[in-house]
């Protein structure tokens, strides 16, 4: 063959598969979003399900997937950030480092029903704090945390070295230099890549199931004292988030809607991890302009 | 005039660089209780059925047949890993050429837009939640391969192809970063020579990025092995090795999901689902390892 | 601008601190009280009021009863919250032993699940029949089929029947649709149906939730499950045993044996207010109302009952 009939026909499949790939998605999401969409509503993104009957909503466990959300990042954001700091800027090369960096990559990689079975064991049978929002909190802070690590210390990593130096020649101290020369610069990559990761725990099923519990109480939307049980603040209380409830309709619905109730919880989810997706890209160039009053954007 | 050291000590920026220090060691300190509790754990669960002399750590591995339940019971788990090595090599085998052609295709074909039109794609694949893919996978790919081909649909080919879409987007970000961060001169004096661009690829790129394109298809099969609730949904969980792609089969995730609820902790049947626990934590390192060991090659 | 700047940094990071800090700030004790609902509990013969909270866990099967049954019981004793959490039978009476919860919802008797070394634990455990479910053999609708001997199932679910031709039916290959070892829904359906354990056959296909059972059986062409009765409709074809329909006047009578208890277990005696929502399980405004409205058949309506070794008594 030769070689030009050769190039052209190795770029015809490299295009074909990469459209492919294109294809794969816009089916996917056309597929989601159509076979979801038309059961979406203002009634159904607010109302609590129904066990028998048809025209149950997915309110409570949308709340939980957001509040559950909210508190992972609490717990994973302060303790993310200290240790992609040190990993950045502190720790020096050699053994422990490299034993850190490999500690995060693990963490990473496990598995999520690793992380839920663990959770299981620690969390909700040793620490006895049975099936919760807290607890299913705490698993996904597991799994989010190495990400949050790597997203800092990446996001250091790219801060020109001349700000640091520049800090140090004005003789400010290392802590100095790190929040307020790095951390604003470092700040729109942290931001987007918390964002990115807050999609992927938003999406998660497999270690909540085993923590945060299949089921949602009763819950009084005009009580907010977060120490009552029927309150939504209450961290104590089980919560089924949105992932766990399309697994449970899918397998155990007993209402006759049941397939139209996961389709329209699927778009739910996937319309959410969209928009996560539109704001990480937005907020990112937002604070990027307003910390560094930066005319110019990449 | 030389201030007294004792003093400086405890100035103001001596005292945030000390608690800023202690903060952030007392956060990879956390990490790293986090990981050896975890290991510890899940461990002391997963060996207590070897220790206790319940079940052989040979019958474990390499026992066929899983009946917890029987007069006798008998715990061989073998089907199960073989059940994850399979969907994870064959939907490895899937995705890694469609990843690698749209990375080259964000990469040497089309630079501008190709990356533009795909970097979006591959970010939204992989947002997309796993329990949403099993959805799609027992309404769409399910009845797809029961109207098409031999079986029922649901089966290891269903598995596989549920698996090697989620892994799409991994395979191909980390083999795109690997193609954009390949010196321009290399191409450049490969063009000069009067290579085709196919050419260029074949002979130039793709064997220098080798090792990095390998990291992101070991990442993809880390990720395939782990899955749980996707592959459960389709596979069938039949506790065999399947004889055919077609057949019903199980993953180690799958039992897992499906068994641990049913069972009593403590109870051998729950104990084995623990070993079975801990064989994925294994293979996380083994997969961890390996990408190590690829990226140590790519430096070189 | 150097004041924006800051003030920015400070929002980004403050809120994050400030709202750990309201989140740590909850706790489990059960604090809202003051309602007087006791008045108007018809049920609480003792008029005092109930407080306290209730945790339960367990069955999946079982929890939208204990879910339902605890919505109207809280409704009526407003100092009481009563939680109903899933997890498996396995994790119900887990955590009941153990005291983590105060009630363990299961499919299957306690002795069944905790053997051999956990025997005492079992035995410490206290029963409550709440609800009794029947299980169905069902088929695809194209199978040709109407009822299958005690014989014919054995002879299905062990593989010696292949076809469904040889039981009368279509000429068509039969697809077992399983349910994994540790289920307890094989388990009733094993001792009761065909009356001996089967070993799983290579190529069944193994679903856990009665909901994706019911979809592959209803899809898969041949294929042959079983099912509780609340989850029978028109996409699947419901087998008789032995010529008995599986209704519910059949399993009330004992005419029918395929059917089991819904357990709620306490670990020793409950206390007040653990009994008094037991109690209210077995009264006739939960028995004959939400337990029929959610497909179980009334414990308490059962001429015969039956024990752990399954031996059946007429009551």
């Amino acid at each position: 063959m030769k070689p030009r009939t050769a190039d052209k026909i190795a770029t015809a499949i490299i295009v074909t598969f990469a459209l492919l790939i294109v294809a794969i998605l816009v089916g996917l999401l056309g597929y989601i979003l159509i076979r979801g969409m038309s059961h979406i509503s203002w009634d159904f993104l607010t109302s609590a399900p129904q066990k028998i009957r048809a025209g149950g909503g997915v309110g409570p466990q949308l709340f939980n997937s957001l509040f559950l959300l909210v508190l992972t990042l609490i717990i994973t954001i302060p303790l993310g950030l200290g240790a992609g700091i040190f990993m950045a800027e502190y720790a020096r090369p050699g053994r422990l480092t490299n034993f850190i960096r490999l500690v995060v990559e693990v963490l990473s990689s496990f598995p999520s029903i690793i992380v839920g079975l663990f959770g299981l064991l620690l969390i909700v049978n040793t620490f006895n704090l049975g099936f919760s929002l807290i607890s299913g909190a705490l698993a996904l802070t597991f799994f989010n945390l190495p990400l949050m690590v790597r997203i800092t210390e990446q996001a250091f990593r790219t801060v020109p070295k001349q700000q640091k130096e520049a800090g140090f020649a004005l003789g400010l101290s290392k802590w100095k230099i790190v929040t307020s020369v790095l951390l604003p610069v470092a700040l729109p990559t942290i931001i987007t890549g918390t964002i990115l990761s807050a999609g992927r725990v938003f999406g998660e099923a497999a270690a909540l199931m085993f923590t945060a519990g299949m089921s949602s109480p009763r819950l009084d939307f005009s009580n907010w004292n977060p120490l009552s049980p029927s309150s939504p603040l209450n961290p104590f209380r089980p919560a089924e988030t949105l992932a766990v409830h399309i697994w449970k309709v899918n397998s155990e619905g007993l209402a006759p809607d049941a397939l139209q109730i996961a389709a329209g919880a699927s778009a739910v989810l996937v319309l959410t991890v969209l928009i996560f997706n539109l704001a990480a890209r937005y907020f990112g160039r937002f604070i990027y302009r307003k910390l560094t009053a930066s005319k110019r954007m990449n | 005039m030389r201030v007294k050291p004792k003093k400086s000590r405890f100035e103001k920026h001596h005292i945030e660089n000390f608690i800023g220090r202690a903060y952030m060691s007392f956060c990879v300190l956390l990490l790293i209780v986090i990981i050896v509790s975890m290991v510890y754990f899940v461990a002391s669960k997963g060996i207590a059925n070897f220790v206790s002399g319940e079940v052989k750590v040979s019958d474990f591995l390499f026992g066929t047949k899983w009946s917890p339940e029987a007069d006798t019971p008998s715990y061989g788990a073998f089907p199960f890993i073989a059940g994850s090595f399979l969907v994870t090599l064959l939907a490895a085998l899937i995705a890694s050429p469609l990843s690698i052609c749209a990375a080259l295709f964000m990469t040497e074909i089309v630079p501008g837009w190709g990356k533009k039109l795909l970097q979006p794609v591959i970010e939204l694949l992989s947002g997309i939640p796993s329990v949403v893919y099993g959805f799609v996978g027992l309404s769409v790919i399910v009845p797809f391969l029961r109207n098409t081909l031999p079986g029922q649909g649901i089966g290891v080919a269903a598995g596989a192809l549920v698996l090697s879409v989620m892994i799409l987007p991994t395979i191909t970000s980390v083999a795109a970063d690997a193609l954009a961060s390949l010196p321009q001169n290399l191409k450049e004096s490969s063009f000069a020579l009067g290579a085709t661009r196919w050419q260029t690829i074949s002979r130039v790129i793709l064997p220098t990025t080798f090792p990095a394109i390998m990291t992101g298809v070991v990442l993809g099969m880390a990720r395939a092995f782990g899955e749980a609730l996707a592959v459960q949904m389709v596979i069938g969980n039949a506790p065999f090795v399947p004889r055919s792609l077609f057949e019903s089969a199980s993953t180690l995730t799958s039992v897992i999901t499906l068994g641990m609820g049913n069972t009593t902790m403590g109870s051998p049947q729950n104990n084995a689902l623990w070993s079975m626990a801990l064989v994925l934590m294994l293979m996380t390192f083994v997969f961890v390892l390996l990408v190590r060991m690829l990226e140590r090659r790519n430096k070189i | 601008m150097q004041f924006r700047k800051s003030w920015i940094m400070a929002l980004a990071l403050t809120s994050v601190v400030a709202l750990s800090a309201c989140g740590n700030g909850g706790n489990n004790a059960a604090t809202n009280n003051g309602g007087n609902a006791a008045a108007t509990n018809t049920q609480n013969s003792s008029g005092a009021e109930l407080s306290g909270s209730i945790l339960a866990s367990g069955s999946t099967a079982l929890q939208p009863l204990v879910e339902q049954a605890a919505e109207k019981f809280m409704d009526a004793n407003a100092g009481v919250d009563i939680q109903v959490q899933g997890g498996g039978s396995g994790t119900g009476l887990t955590q009941v032993a153990e005291k983590q919860v105060d009630i363990g919802n299961s499919d299957v008797f306690a002795e069944e699940k905790l053997k051999d070394a956990d025997a005492e634990k079992a035995a410490a455990l206290v029963d409550h029949q709440v609800a009794v479910v029947a299980i169905a053999a069902v088929s695809n609708p194209d199978a040709g089929v109407d009822t299958l001997t005690k014989q014919q199932l054995v002879d299905i679910f062990t593989g010696k029947i292949k076809n469904w031709s040889e039981v009368g039916g279509a000429d068509q290959a039969i697809q077992i649709i399983n349910r994994p070892a540790s289920s307890g829904t094989r388990a009733t359906f094993e001792s009761f149906a065909l009356g001996t354990k089967t070993d799983d056959l290579p190529g069944s296909i193994q679903e856990d939730s009665s909901g994706t059972v019911k979809k592959i059986i209803g899809e898969t062409p041949g294929a042959i499950g079983y099912l509780a009765l609340s989850y029978l409709d028109d996409s699947v074809k419901t087998l008789s045993y032995d010529g008995v329909e599986p209704s519910v006047d059949n399993v009330i009578s004992g005419k029918y044996p395929v059917w089991a208890y819904e357990h709620m277990y306490t670990n020793g005696e409950p206390n007040e207010t653990v009994k008094a929502f037991l109690d209210f399980m077995m009264t006739d405004e939960v028995q004959t109302g939400d337990v029929v409205e959610l497909g179980y058949i009334p414990a308490s309506q059962m001429q015969v009952s039956r024990d752990v070794a399954g031996t059946v008594t007429t009551k």
